[in-house]
């Protein structure tokens, strides 16, 4: 693969925009030519991805006063696509998220396990007086 | 949240007419659910034939409206589902939970079953 794109998104924090950053992750899944497997899938996961990882910062810095936004970049580079969401919120654990079981009625909490099943790498560390978490997956 | 509510005998028609059903929206949808369980209408059928995308949200939504519904001694369905929305169900497991019909006239029909 010869491809090496990079984006570089500054939204602001609110779930109209989920849309918007789902919407171009799924463009940039499409224009990865030299992906093997099916495109239109991964375009779909990385709308997923984005929009949870997204909904999941809001969550977390609703009670802060941060004018910040959201700082998302996407980089596809050595075979791999590696997203990065940056956040100056109060942070959350990311503990093993077991897969859930077939009764389970909870109406929350699957977000984390769907970025987890997705995604081939995903870490959740302080960065630069916030967090970032940062997810990788194995284009080929 | 566009939605077309519609009753069919004693069974409530929710039809979703948004792509998607995420984060944004699917507040919205709970509190329309709620309105309609204050209401005394238990059974209900969602179809989600116009979504292309559900999120963790969005299945939360639902899973609320399911739980309410069973509470009160009825049930919520769903029908319409595309390959990938029907993905996100396998993934969670939420196809176990929910009954799931290819469309509106058979969920419907099975409440008469």
């Amino acid at each position: 693969m010869s491809e090496s794109i990079f984006l570089d998104i500054k939204l602001p924090n609110e779930t109209g925009y989920l849309r918007l950053l789902g919407k171009i992750g799924e463009y940039l899944a499409q224009s990865i030519e030299s992906y093997p497997g099916d495109r239109e899938e991964l375009a779909y996961h990385i709308n997923l991805v984005l929009t949870e990882a997204m909904a999941n910062v809001i969550r977390h810095t609703e009670d802060t006063k941060s004018g910040e936004g959201l700082h998302v970049t996407l980089r596809v580079e050595n075979r791999k696509l590696t997203i990065k969401v940056y956040d100056q919120g109060r942070g959350f654990e990311l503990c093993d998220t077991p897969e859930p079981p077939p009764s389970c009625l909870a109406e929350g909490g699957r977000g984390i396990f769907i970025i987890k099943t997705l995604m081939d790498r995903v870490s959740y560390h302080k960065y630069d007086g916030g967090h970032v978490l940062e997810m990788e997956k194995i284009l080929f | 949240m566009l939605t077309t509510i519609e009753s069919r005998d004693a069974v409530t028609l929710i039809q979703i007419q948004e792509e998607r059903l995420d984060a944004h929206n699917s507040s919205d949808l709970k509190g329309q659910m709620l309105t309609l369980f204050e209401e005394g209408k238990n059974d209900m059928v969602v179809d989600l034939q116009g979504v292309r995308f559900v999120d963790s949200s969005g299945l939360g939504a639902l899973v609320s409206g399911f739980k309410n519904a069973s509470a009160r001694n009825g049930n919520l369905k769903l029908c319409g589902l595309q390959p990938q929305v029907e993905s996100m169900f396998e993934l969670t497991r939420l196809h176990r939970v929910f009954e799931i019909f290819p469309d509106e006239i058979q969920a419907l029909k099975s409440f008469q079953e």
